[in-house]
């Protein structure tokens, strides 16, 4: 298939839908509202259902609702709108359903404005809501890598039976850029025995359920959990290193951020400092191994982030005391610069590497 | 090579529209592009820019901060994005709407009566593409063919009938360069 030019919230819509996704329920707000309207518009058209709630918390407990059938089912919202969707999340993951909730990220606290922020990482990648769980967490860079990460965010809800977040920024939602969507595909070949849509036969039912009032048995769901998280943690981590082999300054940051970091990279190598990217596609896990590897030459780690420093924190704990991290973020709707970010290299550069 | 353009002005002027217009054509052309846009709440009027990469090679940062050019289509536009075009870029300036001179003296300048030319056309909504006419006379990004064949395909059917008065404008877009 030929490219398209698109919007990312647009391109989110279109590759859920040739990812096999025929159910959205959702709730407007900026900066994803094109997402929702793109869908109003398209899943009609090919019999599946689109549907306004009243409210996030409407949206999310529909989602779990048709997840527990079995189907791919999407729902996407930006940074209060998730915060809303809290409590359903926490049910969905405890309950284990395979869904996608799309967060493209505006600033905050509270209501805050509606520019691209980063501000939600804390949230998306340490649960978000109540109890012990983790999301699947994916950080597109580009529209192309939305269209990828769609695809193979529905693939990796349902091997682990576990809700996927794609965690993006305004900026990333709005850009418009060349896609190609690829091949279609659909959940078909995934085990759905779980799945509530009557016994067809079978002695038991099938139950979609959160609670466990006995201490003993909620422990062996946790345990349970667990297990699968710890399986996600080893084999499901994606990372890009650019120019990092021999960079003694290496950037880390995600999504659109990223991509400016490598800007701010090309500015310094123009110069003769040798610096690299670090970028994290999986959020949650988080890459640690990968960027151990990006950072075995390196003297010093800069993390770039639209937010006060949420991120920098797994660099610090990835790392584990072994190089310096330093961190550089603008906030409220603010994007730094590749300028800016090249100037806090040479710093770095200046302070922690070795003669140019 | 990787060139990008700043464009500016206040909304429902067609901003977003030249911008996507520039990426669409790249696309068709094989160019790696990318487009972003900045506007507030408000449908029409309060400021609106966008964007525009354009590059053989892969787009690191498509996130604008230094452009090449700036396309100014009214006064805050001007005076909010002088500053941060790149010593040598280009400034095109609506000069219908824009009462002053550039201060930079680093940059080349040209002075475009984008919306008397279009008004003269006889619809002021064309002001944009008056002054898309003429940057593509300066740099060729895209080709003004690949600009009609993407105005085929982003306008409806219905609306194809505008093609001529959009090609006019150009034309005259290109023409202006002349008076400068």
């Amino acid at each position: 298939m030929s490219k398209v030019l698109m919007k990312g919230n647009e391109v989110i819509g279109e590759a859920a839908i040739k990812a096999g996704c025929r159910y959205f329920f959702g709730y407007p707000i900026t900066p994803q509202s094109e997402l929702p309207e793109y869908l109003s518009r398209r899943l009609p058209e090919i019999g599946g259902v689109y549907l306004q709630a009243e409210s996030e918390v409407a949206a999310i407990n529909m989602v779990y609702g048709a997840a527990a059938t079995g189907v791919r089912v999407m729902t996407s919202s930006s940074s209060p709108g998730i915060s809303l969707k809290q409590e359903g999340i926490s049910y969905i993951a405890g309950s284990e359903l395979p869904c996608i909730i799309v967060n493209i990220m505006r600033g905050g606290p509270g209501l805050g404005g509606i520019q691209p922020s980063q501000s939600d990482y804390f949230q998306a990648t340490r649960g978000g809501g109540h109890g012990d769980y983790y999301l699947i967490v994916l950080a597109p860079a580009s529209v192309q890598e939305i269209a990828d990460l769609v695809k193979k965010g529905f693939d990796l809800a349902e091997k682990y039976r576990n809700p996927v977040m794609i965690l993006g920024d305004g900026m990333l939602g709005q850009m418009m850029e060349p896609v190609d969507f690829g091949v279609e595909t659909s959940g078909d070949s995934f085990d759905k025995s779980w799945a509530t849509t009557g016994k067809n036969g079978r002695k038991k039912s099938n139950i979609v359920n959160s609670l466990y009032l006995k201490p003993e048995e909620l422990e062996v769901h946790n345990r349970e959990l667990e297990k699968k998280y710890l399986e996600i943690k080893s084999k499901e981590t994606m990372a890009e290193s650019y120019l990092t082999k021999d960079a003694e300054i290496v950037v880390a940051a995600y999504g659109m951020t990223a991509r400016i970091a490598k800007s701010a990279v090309d500015m310094a190598r123009e110069e003769g400092i040798r610096a690299g990217v670090f970028r994290p596609i999986t959020l949650w896990p988080y890459p640690e191994k990968e960027l151990n590897a990006a950072t075995v030459s390196a003297k010093g780690v800069l993390t770039v982030e639209m937010s006060l420093g949420q991120m920098v924190e797994d660099v610090k704990l990835s790392l584990n005391g072994r190089l310096p991290v330093e961190f550089y973020g603008r906030v409220g709707g603010m994007v730094p610069t590749a300028r800016a970010i090249f100037e806090e290299i040479k710093r770095m550069s200046e302070k922690f590497g070795g003669v140019k | 090579m990787l060139k990008q353009i700043m464009i500016a002005g206040f909304g429902g002027q067609g901003i977003m529209s030249m911008g996507q217009l520039m990426v669409y054509s790249g696309m068709i052309e094989g160019k790696e592009v990318a487009w972003i846009p900045s506007y507030g709440p408000e449908m029409r009027g309060g400021t609106a820019n966008c964007s525009v990469s354009i590059s053989d090679d892969p787009i690191s940062s498509p996130h604008v901060t230094e452009p090449d050019i700036l396309i100014a289509m009214n006064n805050p536009s001007l005076d909010k994005f002088e500053m941060s075009v790149k010593n040598g870029g280009v400034i095109f300036i609506n000069s219908s709407l824009i009462d002053r001179k550039i201060k930079r003296k680093d940059v080349k300048v040209y002075y475009i009566s984008a919306n008397d030319k279009a008004t003269e056309l006889g619809d002021v909504r064309v002001a944009n593409m008056v002054m898309l006419g003429a940057l593509l006379k300066i740099d060729k990004l895209v080709k003004i063919d690949s600009i009609m064949e993407s105005l085929k395909k982003v306008l409806s059917k219905s609306k194809h009938h505008l093609l001529p008065l959009n090609a006019q404008a150009l034309e005259i877009g290109a023409r202006e360069i002349g008076n400068n």
